[in-house]
């Protein structure tokens, strides 16, 4: 079982938002800077990764039943969109890795066989 | 399905309020949460509800959404005020948009909001008026879930 911890700490993230449960499970990955794709394929549970980091993410998160959310390439977030996170128990990390590098070393953790889009 | 809702609400949305973007689909989410129905159900209520509400906040003037719940159903009615969708099998077509530069940099337009809708409901049913709006009904069933 691969954690938030693991992805944190194989991605070089950063947690945005204090508190959130370490030993959640990660079970699959969805990657897209489009909403709009989150919407239409991702699979419920999964965790987010995306270069948006505007408060759409957060609202589109919470529709589709996200558990997680990954900015990559060092996009930060503003403190009302971390704010926004916290309220619905929506873990956030940063990394400063670019997209492909960032999925890459998260299919690394789980030896390849994560389901991931 | 009109007169045995044991559960309606009401939600304005405003055009072009990108700020409260998702506020009505996360309070639909809740409260069907809150009415204990499955998981599944929620979340497919609660895509459509998103997609509706932003393609009021993108395109229309103003528009209502709203939330009737029975026995065996969901149903999310959206009427808007705004200028319509001129062919709508054309707006029913995945990937074809009229969404700005802005709206993509959001995440969204990237035409498959209509669809979406039509992917997550039971059944759906359009209708648009050029320069007056548009209208939708979302029906998702609640495989038989007592309230």
């Amino acid at each position: 079982m691969i954690t938030l911890k693991d992805i944190m700490t194989g991605i070089n993230g950063e947690l945005l938002t204090p508190g959130s449960p370490l030993g959640l499970e990660c079970p699959a990955v969805f990657a897209s800077d489009l909403m709009s794709d989150v919407l239409t394929s991702a699979e419920p549970g999964s965790f987010l990764l995306t270069g948006l980091a505007n408060p759409h993410v957060i609202s589109t998160c919470s529709v589709a039943d996200m558990a997680a959310v990954v900015f990559v390439q060092g996009k930060r977030p503003g403190p009302e969109v971390v704010e926004q996170a916290r309220a619905k128990g929506l873990p956030l990390i940063i990394t400063k890795l670019p997209m492909f590098e960032a999925c890459s070393r998260i299919s690394a953790l789980f030896g390849g066989r994560i389901h991931g889009r | 399905m009109a007169g045995d809702a044991v559960f309606r609400q009401e939600f304005p949305v405003k055009g072009g309020d990108f700020a409260k973007a998702g506020a009505v689909a996360c309070r639909i989410k809740d409260l069907l949460k809150e009415l204990g129905l499955d998981a599944p159900i929620v979340r497919r209520a609660a895509i459509a509800s998103y997609e509706a509400e932003m393609n009021v906040i993108m395109y229309a003037w103003e528009g209502r959404v709203k939330l009737a719940v029975s026995p065996g159903e969901v149903r999310i009615t959206v009427d808007d005020k705004g200028p319509g969708i001129p062919d709508v099998d054309l707006a029913m077509t995945e990937g074809y948009s009229t969404a700005t530069p802005e709206m993509r940099e959001l995440g969204f337009g990237a035409g498959m909001g209509l669809p979406n809708i039509r992917k997550n409901a039971d059944a759906f049913r359009i209708e648009s008026w050029a320069g007056r709006g548009t209208h939708l009904e979302i029906t998702i069933h609640t495989n038989g879930h007592q309230l």
